[in-house]
């Protein structure tokens, strides 16, 4: 721990804190650009020696060899591999098959139009008068969505192909090496067995990143598209088709200038203001709960423990609902009833909470709210932690005459934050994707047409607005893909600072 | 005269120190009496007799279990307690051995892909997760076209991305010391049965944790239910997070008030109940996890 900085005066340390903080975000993104700048060196060289790999094993290999080239596997079925053989062969059919009945068509219609701009499909869906009915009939026309997501689909697909395709032509080519050295090779029985020792990692992995490839990658990647698309309600797939945009939906959400973009930063404002409250009066608080919990001479520490650890137990939208209808102000006027809460405070200091009315008071309350949630959780956390402080730092500051409070500015909440940094910046990201605290609170209301537009109201957070962008009557899927992509930056940006403070990331082989 | 003063410095330090405790002990109960409130008021609310959203007094008028009658024969809650049990005991189940599989995997075996696929893994994980919704939302109806708002819908949206969150399992089998796996590789025990028969049998508290965690998760979850389950004309299909939620709408609150409390209590008891039985592992897995960060 850097007791150094003690020496200076408190402003000074409190600039070095945020000149080593803006530091650290530089070196950052510096080491990311070069790590970045690495790994596309090493995947070209990578690439380049394959391709010198494939061209020479292609002329080195005997006749069966160079027709595994052509049809695979086919060198497996011949030199004693026939289950593996057999896969690879059943594996380009269906890869074959997949792109000519399926893949090639979308694949085609969605670069039709990537790089210059303009419509995702052919055929808008149309209108013509049926003869022999005598109504109007409506022509399926292209569903640009559709041919996003397969377009993406069809993408990772042939990947995966090309390298499955490496691989085997490889084996074949050692296949047939093995042969002129009369090694025998691995028959099915070996292969199996390999898979649950040597190879045991990929039987680990494959289920868990297919999940993660099909439900998270594929999604993910195909609506970071939609974010340079005009894809909204008044472009609904499938009755109408969509376009390419480039990068207009980030020039108008940035733009000072039009209601959107005044939305935005008052959304992303409250955001970071939102996210700091709550993850600092939670901190601390819950820490000071922790300290007095376990203060020498306190009875009954389990039961207070107990009392507060309820509300983290109790699941939240139960506690949140009950909170917001204890809050709520029934009618909306003075003695109109409405939650016991502000019924209480009537009654007691003869004033109406405005809760869900007036936009401060609205945000005041969440923040208390999300403390009476926050602060058990960060004292439970804390208390571990708090035990591991040496207890002879105490007792020299004590010997010196330090004040509790100065004990506690001095000691324990350095040691702390030294410890905690990289949860709090968790919880920091945490707190800016709160969803269920903001929407089952106040459902990000109250709205105030004049300075929010497009569905966001004033205690909506990003991640509420793109709830509510997503699903119900604002839909628009673009914006909603723009801020994804933006609270994924900020993330990011939080993110590497943690990443490079942490000795976990850096020491990873030698901690163990 | 020395010890006089002495022993008077000593005596004021104790009623010092005597005060200092009971002004905790005061503190400590004041704030842990209004913690709890909330709670008490919703339990206390599921029993008034008296109808309507707003009640005047804390405590009701007249006591009846009324609330809880209503709650099991006139609504669903039976079907979406069901539909939730169901969906998170699966879920539970495959997210379980996904999360312990990929941390082992990330955390014992060294392989080629393995510092590429921990960095893509690092970064999806920085998106939100509900912004790829729409487009699962697609999927799903290609994989399930008859029947993509279902509870199987649920189940694969809660699993399949649970690769994801192996990171505080990988940090607890990183301190499992490896000599046990090596002892083990060089008695001819296969990877297999090291993590079978030695690993797993010792990594019983980061094993409740995760069980814990993927169990209680569909129960809380309400933004991705709602967004699966937009537009179903069935009511039964919902989780009892959604239809819970319906129930406190404006349309709803002041038929349905005294009953969302009656069916609060339902849910949170067996909740709060395991929860607070397992709090050991659970802080272990999360302080465990935030240290090390």
């Amino acid at each position: 721990m850097n007791f150094e900085i003690y020496k200076y005066s408190l402003p000074k340390r409190i600039f070095i804190r945020i000149k080593s903080f803006f530091k650290n975000i530089g070196i950052g993104f510096i080491n990311f650009f070069i790590n970045l700048g690495k790994l596309i060196k090493s995947l070209f060289s990578k690439i380049n020696k394959g391709i010198k790999n494939f061209i020479y094993n292609f002329k080195n290999g005997n006749m069966l060899t160079k027709t595994s080239y052509f049809v695979m596997g086919l060198s497996h079925l011949f030199r004693g591999q026939i289950v593996r053989g057999l896969i690879y062969l059943i594996l380009q059919i269906s890869f074959i098959t997949y792109i000519i009945l399926f893949g090639g068509n979308y694949l085609s219609m969605f670069f039709e139009n990537f790089f210059i701009g303009g419509h995702i499909g052919r055929n808008e869906t149309s209108d013509f008068w049926n003869d022999e009915l005598g109504v109007f009939d409506k022509v399926a026309g292209d569903n640009s969505f559709h041919i996003v997501l397969y377009g993406i689909l069809s993408l990772f697909i042939i990947i995966f192909f090309i390298m499955v395709y490496l691989s085997s032509v490889k084996e074949s080519y050692k296949l047939e090496q093995n042969e002129i050295i009369k090694k025998e090779n691995n028959g099915i029985k070996k292969d199996i067995n390999n898979l649950l020792d040597n190879k045991f990692h990929n039987t680990l992995l494959i289920v868990p990143m297919l999940g993660l490839f099909l439900f998270t990658v594929v999604p993910l990647v195909t609506m970071i598209l939609i974010a340079f698309t005009n894809y909204d309600a008044s472009h609904e797939v499938p009755e109408h088709l969509f376009s390419w945009v480039g990068f207009a939906n980030f020039k108008e959400m940035f733009s000072a200038n039009s209601s959107l973009g005044a939305t935005f930063w008052r959304v992303l404002g409250w955001t970071l203001i939102w996210a700091v409250f709550a993850t600092f009066t939670s901190y601390f608080f819950g820490m000071i709960l922790a300290l007095l919990i376990n203060k020498k001479g306190i009875k009954l520490k389990k039961l207070y423990r107990t009392l507060f650890v309820a509300t983290i137990a109790v699941p939240q939208f139960v506690s949140l609902l009950i909170m917001s209808k204890m809050l709520d102000t029934g009618g909306g006027t003075f003695g109109s009833g409405g939650g016991v809460i502000t019924q209480v405070i009537e009654r007691v200091f003869n004033y109406h909470l405005k809760f869900g009315l007036d936009i401060n008071t609205t945000r005041i309350c969440i923040i208390l709210v999300n403390m009476w949630i926050g602060v058990p959780y960060s004292m439970l956390m804390c208390s571990g932690i708090l035990m591991n402080i040496p207890e002879d730092l105490y007792e020299s500051a004590r010997i010196d005459g330090a004040s509790g409070i100065r004990r506690f500015f001095k000691i324990t909440l350095p040691y702390m934050i030294f410890v905690t940094g990289p949860y709090l910046i968790t919880q920091f990201i945490g707190n800016i994707n709160n969803f269920n605290v903001i929407y089952l609170l106040s459902g990000g209301g109250p709205g105030d047409p004049l300075k929010y537009t497009n569905g966001a109201k004033g205690t909506d957070l990003l991640i509420t607005w793109l709830y509510k962008l997503s699903l119900g009557t604002d839909r628009n899927y673009k914006l909603a893909s723009v801020i994804g992509i933006l609270v994924f930056i900020i993330s990011a940006v939080f993110s590497l600072i943690v990443y490079n403070k942490s000795s976990a990331v850096k020491g990873e082989e030698n901690f163990q | 005269m020395i010890n006089t003063l002495k022993k008077r410095k000593k005596r004021s330090m104790k009623t010092k120190r005597l005060f200092g405790v009971t002004t905790t002990q005061i503190v400590l109960t004041a704030l842990s009496i209004i913690w709890i409130i909330p709670l008490i008021y919703l339990f206390v609310q599921s029993f008034r007799a008296e109808p309507g959203a707003w009640s005047p007094t804390f405590f009701p008028k007249t006591w009846t279990l009324d609330n809880y009658k209503k709650l099991f024969t006139e609504t669903k809650f039976l079907r979406w307690y069901g539909n939730t049990l169901l969906v998170s005991i699966i879920s539970c189940i495959i997210t379980t051995i996904f999360v312990l599989a990929v941390a082992y995997a990330f955390s014992r075996i060294r392989f080629k892909s393995r510092k590429p696929m921990m960095n893509i893994m690092l970064i999806l994980g920085m998106f939100p997760g509900f912004m790829s919704m729409s487009a699962v939302y697609f999927l799903l109806k290609i994989l399930l076209p008859n029947n993509y708002q279902s509870l199987a819908s649920l189940i694969i949206v809660y699993s399949a991305g649970a690769a994801l969150s192996y990171y505080i399992a990988k940090g607890f089998f990183d301190t499992v010391p490896k000599s046990l796996d090596e002892a083990a590789r060089i008695d001819g025990a296969s990877r297999f049965r090291t993590f079978y028969k030695i690993i797993l049998p010792l990594s019983k508290s980061i094993i409740i944790y995760t069980i814990l965690i993927s169990f209680i998760a569909p129960w809380c979850d309400f933004i991705f239910v709602s967004f699966i389950m937009s537009g179903v004309p069935d009511t039964g299909m919902y989780t009892v997070a959604l239809g819970m939620y319906n129930w406190l709408e404006r349309e709803q609150i002041q038929a349905y008030f005294t009953t969302f409390c009656a069916a609060a209590v339902i849910v949170a008891l067996p909740i709060t109940i395991l929860f607070m039985w397992l709090q050991k592992y659970y802080v272990e897995g999360v302080t465990g996890g935030a240290v090390k960060g």
